[in-house]
């Protein structure tokens, strides 16, 4: 008799403190992503109203569809130059504002700024500066490849979102970084000048090893970020020039809801999704094993 | 040796603060050319405006509905993360107390989830509640906000309760408080710092976010701010100067905001990447 009264408390506490929680995260997450499985081995579309079984025809489609294929190949690209250059910036940034630099919290105030503003926005004030300010600098100083916007060049449109990218992350990244050198004992880099290591041999033997963590902290937020970049990308070039900007992200967005292909979208989103978390993760068991401890 | 080090920081001196004008510098040219007109600004871009003239400004404000927009971001904000901190903090408080096989796993699931990127759920997302006709409704984005930022909340909520010695609750419940009140008289009021983190992330993340809202949400007149700003946008794209103006409105509540809070706003985003 005790014994049940008290499962019954503490079912009664459960649903009290767990309840709301669980009962948002079932219904906005869970339920989607399992229906979001089921979904892909249909042909659903809200147009038709058809919901049929097709097996494994909708990822059979995502390996045949070539231009998915390119867009996601230039997503990749996207990916790794962007996490490679906002991490450089950061690493750069952080290693100078941690030693003797004049009026270091207003400068890390400034860097630190453009990531509180939103994707769109920020797109849209790039917009600007590619079309109207970078040109008539180019026109200024008669540098032809500065003249024409790098928004209308299909080459150089993935570019300018990679610098848009730095611009918005490094600063964030920064951060991080910077809470990492503090971090580092003073006894083990003193110990490393007696020992005559200057410069950039203290760098890459005594600091790099030791913050390992911000390094795993930093790919992995840039890499999952940039992967799922959208906003930006669609105010920015909105995947133009013919298309050679469109990032899958975006192109997922439009498959799904301007195709109005919902599964094949879907199944499009599941190899993003699986894609996503095996970079990001293998990239943190890789650099795990370069751990050291101070 | 003296003169090499003293070569060497001016060198450090003065790429960081060209870097530092780099960064800056499209703020500043917003702020000036949202004051010209748009030939003047195709013209010179970087000349200072001849006069201060706020027609841009009236002409953005009317257009993209900016006061309906602003209150329904900060409706939307604010209802939004008092839901996310109040569920997820009890959620988290029960699973850490209660070290039950079933809490374990929900935990873990909970932690899995991070990964899964918002494109993964929109599409399901938005045939489910569609066909249920729950879209076009601000509770139901607050509701879907409650959810997508659970997670997280949980989880940094979860590693700070850790650390909570439990004699504090132990002694309220002796005298005679019951679970919830010994929730909010004794852990909650700890919690304070993780909150200010999860309230700044989720702050910033909601205020910003585009596609969430511009699925959920779609009469004109329950549109977010970034989802006015991107209307006028493309309602108005040949007309640089008050889309100038436009973004300027659109990033001045955040900068200021920013003004007064960087040191916690820098801390609060620091602290949860690192945890």
């Amino acid at each position: 008799m005790l014994g049940s009264s008290r499962k019954l408390r503490n079912a009664g506490a459960f649903a009290i403190f767990l309840g709301p929680s669980l009962l948002v995260f079932i219904c906005v997450l869970l339920i989607p992503l399992l229906y979001g499985i089921f979904l892909t081995f249909t042909n659903y579309s809200p147009i038709t109203e058809t919901m049929d079984f097709v097996g494994l025809a909708n990822y059979a489609e995502v390996f045949s569809d070539k231009v998915f294929l390119a867009q996601f190949g230039k997503t990749l690209g996207y990916v790794l130059y962007a996490t490679v250059f906002c991490n450089i910036t950061a690493f750069v940034l952080a290693y100078i504002l941690t030693s003797k630099v004049k009026f270091q919290s207003p400068v890390r105030t400034g860097f630190f700024t453009p990531n509180l503003i939103g994707g769109i926005v920020l797109g849209y004030i790039w917009k600007f500066i590619f079309a109207n300010v970078i040109t008539q600098i180019g026109k200024a100083m008669e540098y032809a490849p500065l003249s024409r916007s790098f928004l209308t060049d299909p080459d150089k449109a993935i570019v300018a979102m990679v610098i848009v990218t730095v611009w918005q992350y490094a600063g964030y990244l920064m951060m991080i970084y910077i809470a990492g050198f503090v971090s580092i004992p003073k006894d083990v880099l003193e110990a490393a000048s007696i020992d005559n290591a200057t410069g950039l041999k203290k760098i890459f033997n005594i600091t790099i090893p030791l913050m390992i963590p911000s390094f795993i902290i930093c790919f992995f937020i840039s890499i999952s970020r940039c992967f799922m970049t959208y906003d930006m990308n669609f105010s920015l070039t909105a995947g133009g020039p013919y298309g050679s900007s469109q990032l899958a992200s975006m192109h997922i967005y439009q498959k799904a809801f301007q195709s109005n292909r919902y599964a094949t979208g879907q199944a499009e989103a599941i190899v993003l999704f699986i894609v996503v978390a095996a970079v990001a993760v293998s990239q943190a068991l890789l650099a795990k094993r370069f751990e050291v401890e101070a | 040796m003296k003169t090499r080090a003293r070569t060497l920081s001016i060198l450090k001196h003065a790429f960081i603060y060209t870097l530092l004008v780099l960064f800056i510098i499209p703020f500043y040219l917003m702020v000036i050319n949202s004051f010209k007109t748009t030939q003047q600004f195709v013209d010179s871009p970087f000349s200072l405006p001849a006069s201060i003239d706020f027609k841009n400004y009236i002409d953005a404000f009317d257009k993209m509905n900016f006061m309906n927009a602003f209150g329904n971001s900060i409706i939307i904000t604010i209802v939004s993360v008092a839901v996310i901190i109040m569920t997820a903090s009890m959620g988290a408080y029960f699973l850490v107390r209660h070290k039950w096989r079933i809490n374990s796993l929900i935990f873990a699931v909970f932690v899995a989830s991070m990964i899964v990127p918002f494109q993964t759920i929109m599409i399901p997302l938005v045939t489910i509640y569609g066909r249920l006709e729950l879209l076009n409704s601000k509770p139901m984005l607050i509701f879907m906000y409650a959810g997508f930022g659970q997670a997280f909340a949980i989880f940094i909520f979860h590693g700070f309760i850790k650390n909570v010695p439990f004699e504090m609750e132990e002694a309220a419940l002796i005298d005679g408080c019951n679970k919830l009140q010994s929730f909010f008289k004794v852990v909650l009021p700890m919690l304070k710092p993780v909150m200010t983190t999860v309230l700044i992330l989720d702050v910033l993340w909601i205020w910003n976010d585009f596609l969430l809202p511009s699925l959920v949400l779609l009469s004109p007149y329950q549109r977010t701010l970034p989802l006015s700003t991107y209307n006028f946008f493309t309602a108005f794209s040949v007309d640089f100067a008050p889309l100038m103006a436009g973004i300027v409105l659109t990033i001045l509540p955040v900068l200021i905001v920013y003004l007064f809070c960087q040191k916690r706003i820098i801390e609060g985003v620091v602290q949860g990447a690192i945890k």
